[in-house]
């Protein structure tokens, strides 16, 4: 499989592609108001508050967008297969943009339910998901 | 609000346009400047200020090959401003640093130009040896490690979103390629000159779904130049001079291609009509960014001319945005038939056809007013450019 772009990995965002490791899927948070904050920065945007920290999310969601992709960008590159944006169970105003895999990805509908698993590539834990039912 | 002494564009050139044109990004670049002075009547002594989008950019040279400094250095033009700078709203950022130069008096001709070299990095890979960044940023990092390459897949992205929320179909957004390559058809100019019915279009491979081959604009190698004029320079220039009515742009809080905030086109839409003396109802022809027909779709429904979810219904049929609608849109083909000129483009032909001077593409009836936008996602500028 062609391997993916890698993230710049730096202080404020390292958590995010570290936490697969112990299979849990963390987003930023303002400790202050509440506000999620992804993708992750130093400041909340609702309150200005500096007191933002990770915190561990059910990791299940709903498909919010999804496209099939059949067009082979880069060479080497397994096609067709399915990008989506999903929408995270308790996280308001957070989209993740993902693979959704396993045998029913090529299916995907808006609204599906589906939960993370991760894959892992080079130290770094990337948030997939895949159909709940 | 609409005034006199607005800026005006006083000429407007291009290079040729091809998916490989076989001459070095600084001297296609020039080609367009020098058919810019043309078509104003103006000679290199007279330009003073000199502006692009985005610059020289190391890590994408194919879409960011020329720099002002180079242009500037190649012909020696002796300036009193200056500027190329990635981070704007959109493609039209220079214009409207060109509008507050001249209006400001930094500059009393600013040659505005932009150069793409997406064909030939295609073709020749070793002449554009972008830097490569240690690793994702800007957003990106979320969004491209899913294999999420091109902007086709965070366009997709919208549409799908579009059709859900709205019921808006294929046979809807078609309408868009289909006008498209029927404009196309007519312009000599034009990377693809074969029209497309219904039928071709349902059929066509998928790129990301439910965005076909037919819905994007292909790489080309094109250079665009516009000159931006103070407004006492009108009565010396070789054509009518395009009055700038106005310049609008927007982002709404956050800069992202896949978080859940409204596309910057809408704000950008609403706030042109701010800026402006005319309504939604004067405008006679569009020049709307086509790099995706859904981004057409999205613009026609932010500048107003149908509610918002309403786009795809408006273009149902495609009658109304047909040369002889009420809209006529993207009449020498857009970029899905004429090549990514990367909204550049779109000014050319607002020009030429507000001068009746579009040639094969004219439409054949009195044009006063003209509205582009330019972008998608995160990006949005809109122009109106008015002949009084």
């Amino acid at each position: 499989m062609t391997p993916r772009p890698r993230p710049l990995v730096d202080p404020v965002n390292q958590f995010f592609w570290q936490a697969g490791k112990a299979g849990q899927l963390q987003i930023l948070r303002c400790q202050a108001c509440g506000t999620w904050l992804h993708p992750p920065r130093p400041i909340c945007a609702k309150c200005l508050s500096e007191e933002v920290a990770p915190e561990t999310v059910s990791g299940t969601g709903t498909v919010y967008s999804v496209t099939v992709n059949h067009q082979p960008w880069v060479p080497g590159l397994k096609v067709p297969y399915v990008i989506a944006r999903v929408s995270l169970d308790g996280v308001d105003d957070v989209l993740l943009t993902t693979n959704i895999v396993g045998e029913r990805a090529l299916e995907s509908r808006i609204g599906d339910a589906v939960h993370v698993t991760f894959e892992e590539q080079d130290g770094l834990w990337f948030p997939l998901f895949t159909h709940s039912r | 609000m609409s005034s006199k002494s607005d800026p005006i564009i006083s000429g407007v050139g291009q290079s040729a346009v091809g998916k490989f044109v076989d001459r070095l990004p600084l001297l296609l670049t020039i080609d367009a400047i020098k058919d810019a002075l043309d078509n104003a009547g103006l000679r290199v002594g007279d330009i003073d200020g000199v502006a692009t989008w985005p610059g020289r950019v190391e890590t994408m040279l194919d879409m960011g090959p020329v720099g002002c400094d180079g242009v500037i250095d190649a012909l020696g033009i002796k300036a009193t401003w200056y500027n190329g700078a990635f981070e704007s709203a959109a493609q039209y950022g220079p214009i409207a640093g060109a509008v507050a130069a001249v209006q400001q008096g930094w500059a009393r001709h600013v040659v505005v130009f932009r150069t793409v070299c997406q064909g030939s990095a295609r073709r020749k890979p070793e002449l554009f040896p972008s830097v490569q960044p240690a690793g994702l940023s800007g957003g990106m990092e979320h969004i491209i490690p899913y294999h999420a390459y091109s902007a086709a897949n965070w366009t997709a992205q919208m549409a799908s979103r579009h059709f859900h929320d709205y019921g808006t179909t294929r046979e809807q957004l078609g309408q868009v390629a289909i006008n498209a390559r029927r404009n196309g058809a007519l312009n000599p100019r034009a990377i693809f000159r074969d029209p497309i019915t219904m039928e071709d279009y349902l059929s066509a491979r998928m790129i990301s779904s439910p965005l076909c081959l037919f819905d994007c604009d292909t790489l080309s190698d094109a250079s665009t130049a516009i000159i931006v004029s103070a407004a006492e320079t009108g009565a010396d220039l070789k054509n009518v001079p395009i009055r700038i009515d106005a310049i609008a742009q927007s982002l709404p809080g956050r800069y992202s291609w896949d978080q859940p905030v409204e596309a910057a086109c809408y704000p950008t839409g609403k706030r042109l009509w701010e800026l402006s003396d005319f309504t939604v109802e004067d405008v006679d022809i569009g020049q709307l960014y086509d790099g995706f027909s859904f981004l057409t779709l999205q613009w026609i429904e932010a500048l107003g001319f149908c509610p918002v979810g309403e786009g795809g219904r408006y273009l149902e049929g495609g009658h109304r945005i047909a040369r002889d609608g009420v809209f006529p849109i993207n009449t020498n083909g857009g970029q899905i038939a004429a090549g990514r000129t990367h909204a550049f483009g779109y000014v050319r032909e607002a020009v030429r056809q507000l001068r009746g001077q579009a040639e094969e593409t004219q439409v054949d009836r009195d044009l006063k007013l003209a509205v582009t936008g330019a972008g998608g996602g995160p990006l949005a500028m809109a122009m109106l450019l008015a002949r009084d």
